[in-house]
C-alpha cells in the first residue's frame, strides 16, 4: 500500500552539534507515507535528539527537513504541529491537573479555534465533549474520563497521551519510546493502539523493544553515535554486520 | 474522526467531568453569599478598612490568576498596581477626570505596561521570569523616584479628589464610595472567574501543567502567556487606581517591591489557585497591618511567622484547608 517514492518526511544532512560535539550528524531520513518506520540504536545514538530536531524543539545546526512537500527547517514547533507532524514524549505528557476528558478536549480545541476567547464561557466547548469521549473510549479510558490525568496509572497516561495526539488527526506521528514503562499486561493493548493509530497515517517511532519493532514496523533506521548505520526492513537490518557490532559493542543484544 | 469507536453506549450515560452546571451552581451560590456579606459588612466594620481589604483582595485576585491558573510567578506586580495608582491620581487631580474615567485610564495604562513587561519576561521561565518581572518593576520604581514633577516624589500625589461618580453620586461619602468599590471588586471577581473558566483559560491551565506538550499540540504558548499577563496587569491596575481614589493618595509605596511581596503573601496565605483565597488573604493581612500597627516593626515579624506557617503547614492556604474540609471548590 505504500508507494516507495511517496515520501512524507525527508531530511538531508541533518546535524546537531552541542559545543562542537555532534549528537546527530548528516542524517538523511526518507520516510514513506503510510508506513510505520522505527528508529533504533544504542543509548546515546541521537534518537531523541533527532525527534527534537524534526519537531524543532531543538534548532538543527545544519541540514534541511521537508515534510509533506514543504520545507519546515525554519518553522516554529507549534507551526510544525499545525502542519500535522505531532510528537509524543518519552516521559508521558499529559496535563496532570485536568481531567482525562479535558486533556483530549485541549487538543480538539485547537482545530475549533477561538482559544484566545477569554470573555466566553467554557460552556462553548461542550460540543467537543462527545468527540473527546469517543477518543477516550477508543483507547479504553472512557470509564476514567472524569479523573485527573495525574492520578491515572502509567499505562493509562500513555493511552491518554495517544488519544490526545490522535485528537489532532495528524498526518504523521512521532512516538518516543511508546513502550517504555508499560507493564506486560498493557503491552498488547498499546501495540494494537499504535497499529490502529497508524491505519491511515505515517508513524515514526523510537523503541528499544526489538520484538515490538519487528512486529510493527515496515522499515527500520539504525542510528549509532549520531549517524545512520543501516536502513531497511527488519531482516536486512538484523543481518547487517555493522548493526550487530554496534549493539554488541554497547552491551545490548536485542 | 478516524478513530474507530468500539461501542457507542458509554457516551450517553456518562456523567461528564467538569460538568459545569453543578460546579457553576455552586460558584453562583458562593458569589451570592459573598455579595450578601459585602452588603452587610459596612454596618459591622469601618468602610475605609473594608475598602482597603477589597482593593488588596482585587490585587490578590490578579496575582492569583497569573500564578494559580497560568503558573507564572510575577515578583513585580507592584508595577501595575502602582502605575495605575499614579495615573488614576494624576488624572483625577490634575486632569479633572471623573473618578470612573480616572480608574479606567489607570487600569488601561497598566494593561499596556503589562503587555510590554509580559512580552519581555515571558522569554524566560521559572525563577528567571520572576527575576525579570522584579527588575522591570524596580525600573518603574526608579523612574517614579526620579520624576517628582509627575509622581510628587516622596510626598506622592496627595489630596486626590474622590469626585462624583458619573457626575451624580458624591463619593466623599464613605458609604457611597464603599458601594462603588464593592461593585468594582465583584465585577473583577466575576471577570477572573470568566477568564479561568473560558476556552482561553483552559489552554492557560494546560500550559501551566505542561508547556512542551501544549506546544506539541500546536499552541503558540507565548501568546497565551502574554495575554494572561496583560489581563492580570489590567486587574492589578484596576485595584491600584481604585485604591488611589479611596485613599486620595498615590505614593512610592504603591510601586515599591514590598507591595509586590505583599500580594504574594496575600495569595499564599489565602490559598493559591482558589477563587476566594485572595479575599481571605487580604482580610488577614490588612487586618494584621491595622491592628498590629502599634507594635511597629513587630508587624513584619508576625506576618513572616504567619507566612511560614501557611506555606509549610497549609499548602493550599486558608481557603485550601476549608476546601479540604467541605470537599468543594471555593
Amino acid at each position: 500500500m505504500t508507494d516507495p517514492d511517496d515520501l512524507i518526511l525527508v531530511t538531508r544532512g541533518l546535524t546537531k552539534e552541542f559545543g562542537g560535539l555532534a549528537a546527530v550528524s548528516d542524517v538523511d531520513l526518507r520516510i514513506r507515507r503510510g508506513s510505520i518506520h522505527a528508529m533504533i540504536g544504542p543509548n546515546g545514538a541521537g534518537k531523541t535528539t533527532c525527534f527534537n530536531l524534526l519537531t524543532k524543539f531543538l534548532p538543527p545546526s545544519r541540514g534541511s527537513i521537508v515534510f509533506d512537500g514543504k520545507d519546515i527547517t525554519h518553522d516554529r514547533p507549534d507551526e510544525i504541529a499545525r502542519r500535522g507532524l505531532v510528537r509524543s514524549f518519552q516521559i508521558s505528557a499529559v496535563f496532570p491537573e485536568l481531567s482525562a476528558l479535558t486533556n483530549v478536549r485541549i487538543a480538539l480545541q485547537r482545530k475549533r479555534g477561538g482559544s484566545f476567547d477569554f470573555w466566553r464561557s467554557e460552556e462553548q466547548l461542550r460540543p467537543l465533549n462527545e468527540a473527546a469521549l469517543q477518543l477516550l473510549e477508543a483507547v479504553g479510558l472512557a470509564h476514567v474520563a472524569t479523573v485527573a490525568a495525574g492520578e491515572l496509572a502509567y499505562g493509562q497516561k500513555r493511552a491518554l497521551e495517544l488519544a490526545t495526539t490522535l485528537a489532532l488527526d495528524p498526518k504523521m506521528l512521532l512516538l518516543d519510546e511508546p513502550m517504555a514503562g508499560i507493564g506486560r499486561e498493557d503491552f498488547r493493548r498499546i501495540e494494537a493502539l499504535i497499529r490502529t493509530a497508524a491505519a491511515n497515517r505515517t508513524v515514526l517511532m523510537v523503541e528499544h523493544n526489538l520484538s515490538i519493532v519487528a512486529s510493527l514496523s515496515d522499515r527500520i533506521t539504525v542510528l549509532a553515535r549520531g549517524r545512520v548505520l543501516a536502513d531497511g526492513d527488519y531482516g536486512t537490518v538484523a543481518k547487517d554486520p555493522a548493526v550487530i557490532e554496534a549493539y554488541i559493542g554497547s552491551g545490548r543484544h536485542g | 474522526m478516524t478513530v474507530p469507536v468500539l461501542s457507542g453506549s458509554v457516551v450517553a450515560d456518562l456523567v461528564l467531568p467538569d460538568d459545569e452546571t453543578v460546579v457553576r451552581r455552586r460558584y453562583r451560590a458562593t458569589f451570592l453569599v459573598l455579595a450578601l456579606v459585602l452588603a452587610i459588612a459596612p454596618f459591622v466594620a469601618y468602610p475605609v478598612f473594608l475598602m482597603q481589604v477589597l482593593c488588596f483582595a482585587l490585587f490578590g485576585l490578579s496575582f492569583n490568576m497569573l500564578l494559580g491558573y497560568g503558573g507564572l510567578l510575577s515578583f513585580g506586580h507592584a508595577a501595575f498596581f502602582g502605575l495605575a495608582s499614579y495615573v488614576g491620581a494624576y488624572a483625577a487631580k490634575y486632569g479633572g477626570l471623573a473618578p470612573e474615567l480616572a480608574i479606567v485610564l489607570g487600569a488601561l495604562s497598566s494593561a499596556i505596561l503589562g503587555s510590554i513587561f509580559g512580552a519581555i519576561a515571558i522569554r524566560r521561565q521559572g525563577i528567571y521570569f520572576a527575576m525579570i518581572t522584579l527588575a522591570l518593576a524596580q525600573l518603574l520604581y526608579f523612574v517614579s523616584v526620579q520624576t517628582p514633577e509627575l509622581t510628587g516624589g516622596e510626598n506622592g500625589i496627595q489630596g486626590v479628589p474622590r469626585g462624583k461618580l458619573f457626575g451624580l453620586l458624591d463619593l466623599a461619602d464613605d458609604r457611597m464610595l464603599y458601594a462603588v468599590v464593592a461593585g468594582i471588586f465583584l465585577a473583577g471577581l466575576l471577570f477572573v472567574y470568566r477568564i479561568v473558566r473560558s476556552p482561553f483559560g483552559q489552554i492557560c491551565k494546560a500550559i501551566r501543567d505542561n508547556e512542551p506538550r501544549a506546544i506539541s499540540l500546536g499552541y503558540r504558548t507565548r501568546h497565551y502567556k502574554v495575554l494572561l499577563f496583560t489581563l492580570s496587569a489590567a486587574l492589578a491596575g484596576l485595584a491600584g487606581a481604585t485604591k488611589a481614589i479611596v485613599f486620595q493618595l498615590a505614593s512610592l509605596t504603591d510601586v515599591h517591591w514590598s507591595t509586590s511581596g505583599e500580594v504574594v503573601l496575600i495569595t499564599l496565605v489565602g490559598g493559591l489557585g482558589t477563587m476566594l483565597g485572595p479575599i481571605v488573604g487580604a482580610l488577614v493581612i490588612v487586618s494584621m497591618q491595622n491592628y498590629l500597627a502599634n507594635f511597629g516593626a513587630w508587624t513584619t515579624v508576625v506576618q513572616g511567622a504567619i507566612f511560614i506557617v501557611c506555606v509549610s503547614l497549609l499548602r493550599g492556604g486558608i481557603v485550601g484547608l476549608v476546601q479540604k474540609w467541605t470537599g468543594r471548590a471555593l
